[in-house]
């Protein structure tokens, strides 16, 4: 069998950060819920919140470190696999990067080792500091590599000098048209993912019974910012829409199905992309919702797919990958506003809601991954929109090189995923007491976090 | 003031490599010598190197980021050539990096497992890493005897780690595990020593860019400091090591940890001479691989502004984790 290295390279890649993104978005938004749990702590001075604290920070030096190492491989991906991408557009790829490594991943990197170990060594007001820094780190470095994104989705700012693509205007560069948006989307994205972790963890805990109050308070932050996060995202998703249809009409007419330029565009709710006969099967459409949707007129005009032949991304998967995002969207605002609704009224969430709550523990990466292959297949044919096509910067490698390195990346992937959920769930599965205990690096003694949580058992030979 | 960018970047670049040589070194370092402790001496071994590893990692992906920032076309050429050695290094660093939190995170049943897994990944990684340098320095070529070369610093690397990593391990352990720790310095000299030796003198014979650089009469006298200092590290780390161990405890660590340090500086230095002013030796100079200047400029605001505040987070990092490392969680 004959492997085509360009498709070997973008499955590559697109493994690589796929399986990068997971770790991010939910360091992202845990970094904030962390900040918030220290913040009241310092407030209240109730234990409960400095537990919360001691768990969710132990989940979150796990998710980071999975974070970090699949970073390093995105690090070398550009060279690895696509120089012709740096060789054309790196004047203006380069900088961005490297303010991303300047300006973040330094600052986090460096502040983490005061907020994991540091608690007893500095004093309450700079752990605090450290806390919100590595959560600002982490936003930093979203802003930079999502303006790349943006900047690779909607070119703006940028000249030709002697056939090299240079920045005229790096404000241009940096706030490209699609950027406010993708980065808001992203950044709520974050927050969603992790509301639901937290909850689905705690849903899962109150369910065992392995917790009391502590786990009943983090759950139900969750609950409330979910249900706050959620419309939000659904409004921040539909700008965004709006402004692909005025950049990238190509991909929005590939997520909706439009296959003809047309006034008042029905909306296809579901059905299956025919490419080779240039029509959706079995679809099922609502009458003028498109063009209502998209241009806020009922017999607003559509590009359909015939205006951009050859120059448009492959229908079915763009399509699909959208009504995934959206389903789960919905799916996450049904249930976010059911359980505080039950929260509010009955002061405590009832087996099922648990369940459901558990169940949706990774929605928000199921939604994110669909996201973002919604924003990347939906570029193609191009690399850079309009500038650059994907097949022209690829390197050659032989595919058999390819085939090997990706089937190595996959196994270690899948070791890793199932590993850090397993790990997840057995850290849950302790009660508060152990789990403070066993602090970070499982260091003979106690750490004094633990000594003041357990009076029964302060005797250091004891715990280990 | 333009030609002159292209130099203030592969100074960066070079500055950043060497620190990770350093920084990351002793990390990996600790990590090949895991395997050689008992539990309870895994634990602080690792609680020892748990603040900092995470910014120690971080200078790779800088100097990576700079090569990719300010020398593209070389960034493509090299990164594809190391294609397999990079990916191999990429897995070493994955095991061990989330082997840091699952040892601990993941239930005693499995902690002999992640501990395995963090001496496998130190070692791939500072292997994988011996034989890019090794391939990077015969100029990319794959002819036989450049293979060779680069199987001979695949081993010699992990030399260097292990003492780096031993007389970390000096500066932030006491008891038992200082004088074990002390053995293993003892031990990985030797094999560091005999590396560092064959590599000065393979380069040269591998590649006659260098030997032509270094063995022209006035260069050849001018460059002598850098062989003579390595030489003189290496013997008064010998010389302390010696010592016994009460006296060794009262000597301060840090002098021990400098000399390996000044080994790397050297190797750094003499590298940097023997390239320069290539990137790809013999195929690329600094000025044909630079990016254009509007992409450097912007970028140098970033480094000027920025650089002095991460050195000067980084040194207060290591004031509060300062001290022995069985501290870190006593109190
Ligand atoms: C928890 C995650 C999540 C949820 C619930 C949603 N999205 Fe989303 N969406 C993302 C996570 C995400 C993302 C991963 O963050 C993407 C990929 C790239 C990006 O900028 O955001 C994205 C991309 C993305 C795009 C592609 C933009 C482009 O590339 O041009 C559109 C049009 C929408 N979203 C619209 C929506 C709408 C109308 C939603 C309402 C239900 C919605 N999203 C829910
Ligand atoms: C924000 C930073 C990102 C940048 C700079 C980026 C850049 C790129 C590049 C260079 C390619 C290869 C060329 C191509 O095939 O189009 C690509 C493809 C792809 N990326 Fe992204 N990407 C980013 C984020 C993501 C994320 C977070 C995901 C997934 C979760 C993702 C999923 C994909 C997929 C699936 C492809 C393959 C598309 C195809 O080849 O059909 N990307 N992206
Ligand atoms: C092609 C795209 C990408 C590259 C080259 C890349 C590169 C990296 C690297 C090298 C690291 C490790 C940094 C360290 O050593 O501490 C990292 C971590 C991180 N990345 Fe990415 N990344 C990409 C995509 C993304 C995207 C799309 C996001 C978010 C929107 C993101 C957010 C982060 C964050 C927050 C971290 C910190 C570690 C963590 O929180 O787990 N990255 N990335």
């Amino acid at each position: 069998m004959e492997f085509d290295p360009f498709l070997l390279s973008r499955i590559q890649f697109a493994l690589n950060i796929s399986f990068h993104i997971l770790f991010p978005t939910i360091s992202i938004g845990l970094a904030y819920f962390l900040v918030f749990f220290r913040i009241r702590f310092t407030q209240t001075q109730d234990p409960h919140w400095e537990f919360i604290y001691a768990f969710w920070v132990k989940v979150f030096a796990l998710t980071f470190a999975l974070g970090v190492v699949t970073g390093i491989v995105m690090s070398f991906q550009f060279g690895t696999n696509w120089p012709g991408f740096m060789e054309k557009a790196g004047n203006i790829a380069g900088p961005l990067l490297g303010y991303e490594v300047l300006t973040a991943f330094f600052l986090e990197a460096s502040f983490l080792g005061i907020m994991l170990f540091g608690k007893s060594r500095v004093s309450n007001r700079l752990h605090l500091a450290s806390t919100i820094i590595v959560a600002v780190g982490t936003t930093l470095s979203a802003f930079w590599i999502l303006s790349l994104n943006s900047w690779m989705q909607t070119p703006t700012g940028y000249i030709y000098e002697d056939g090299v693509m240079i920045a005229e205007s790096w404000s241009a560069v940096i706030f490209n048209p699609s950027f406010p948006y993708r980065f808001a989307h992203m950044m709520v994205a974050c927050m969603l993912t992790a509301s639901f972790f937290v909850a689905g963890v705690s849903a899962w805990r109150t369910l065992k019974g392995v917790d009391g109050p502590a786990t009943k308070k983090v759950l139900r932050v969750a609950v409330f910012a979910a249900a706050v996060l959620t419309p939000t995202q659904v409004l921040i998703g539909d700008l965004h829409g709006l402004n692909t249809l005025k950049h990238q009409p190509a991909k929005v007419a590939a997520m909706e199905g439009v296959w003809e330029t047309q006034n008042g565009a029905a909306l296809t709710l579901f059905g299956f992309p025919d490419e080779e006969a240039r029509t959706t099967n079995a679809a099922v459409k609502v009458p003028k919702l498109a063009s209502f949707i998209l241009t806020h007129e009922w017999d607003g005009e559509i590009k359909g797919l015939n205006d951009f032949i050859g120059e448009h991304p492959p229908v079915a998967p763009v399509f699909w990958s959208f009504r995934i995002m959206v389903g789960v969207g919905m799916l996450m605002l049904l249930v976010a506003w059911a359980c505080s609704w039950q929260f509010w009224r009955k002061g405590q969430l009832n087996r099922l809601s648990l369940t459901i709550l558990f169940t949706m523990t990774f929605s928000g990466w199921v939604a994110v991954l669909a996201g973002w292959y919604v924003t990347e297949i939906g570029r193609q044919p191009w690399m850079v929109s309009g500038l650059i096509r994907t097949v022209e910067v690829v390197a050659d490698h032989p595919p058999g090189t390819l085939l090997t390195t990706l089937v190595a990346y996959f196994a270690m992937y899948a070791f890793l995923l199932i590993s850090y959920i397993g790990a997840i769930f057995y850290l849950s599965s302790k009660p508060a007491q152990s789990l403070l205990r066993m602090h970070n690096y499982g260091l003979p003694g106690m750490h004094p976090e633990d000594r003041a949580y357990s009076p029964i058992d302060a005797n250091p030979a004891n715990s280990k | 003031m333009e030609s002159a960018l292209p130099l203030v970047f592969v100074a960066i670049m070079g500055l950043s490599l060497l620190l990770y040589v350093i920084l990351d070194g002793y990390d990996l370092g600790v990590g090949l010598l895991l395997p050689f402790a008992d539990d309870q001496q895994k634990d602080v071994m690792i609680a020892s190197i748990g603040p900092f590893w995470d910014a120690n990692e971080t200078w790779i992906v800088m100097g990576i980021g700079v090569l990719l920032i300010a020398f593209p076309s070389a960034h493509g050429i090299i990164l594809t050539n190391l294609y397999f050695p990079a990916t191999i290094m990429l897995l070493g660093l994955i095991l061990r990096g989330v082997a840091f939190d699952f040892r601990v995170k993941a239930g005693d049943s499995k902690k002999a497992m992640w501990n395995r897994f963090f001496f496998i990944g130190s070692l791939v990684a500072s292997m994988a890493q011996g034989w890019m340098l090794g391939s990077y320095i015969t100029g990319l070529t794959g002819s036989l005897t450049n293979t060779i070369f680069s199987i001979l610093i695949a081993f010699c690397l992990p030399a260097l780690y292990c003492v780096l990593g031993s007389t970390w391990l000096l500066i932030k352990t006491e008891g038992e595990l200082f004088a074990k720790a002390a053995g293993w310095a003892r031990k990985s000299v030797l094999p560091m020593a005999i590396g560092l030796f064959l590599v000065s003198i393979a380069t040269p014979m591998v590649s006659s860019v260098i030997a032509e650089r270094w063995f022209q009469l006035p260069n050849f006298i001018g460059l002598m400091p850098i062989p003579v200092s390595s030489g003189i590290a290496l013997v008064l780390l010998t010389i302390l090591l010696r010592r016994d161990i009460e006296h060794l405890r009262a000597t301060n660590p840090w002098y021990l940890f400098i000399c390996p340090v000044i080994v790397c500086l050297m190797a750094a230095l003499g590298l940097a001479y023997s390239i320069f002013p290539d990137i790809i030796i013999g195929q690329m100079t600094i000025w044909e691989a630079a990016s254009h200047t509007s992409a450097l400029q912007f970028t140098l605001y970033g480094v000027v502004i920025v650089l002095p505040c991460i050195v000067m987070y980084t040194i207060f990092i290591y004031k509060v984790f300062a001290g022995k490392a069985t501290e870190l969680s006593y109190d």
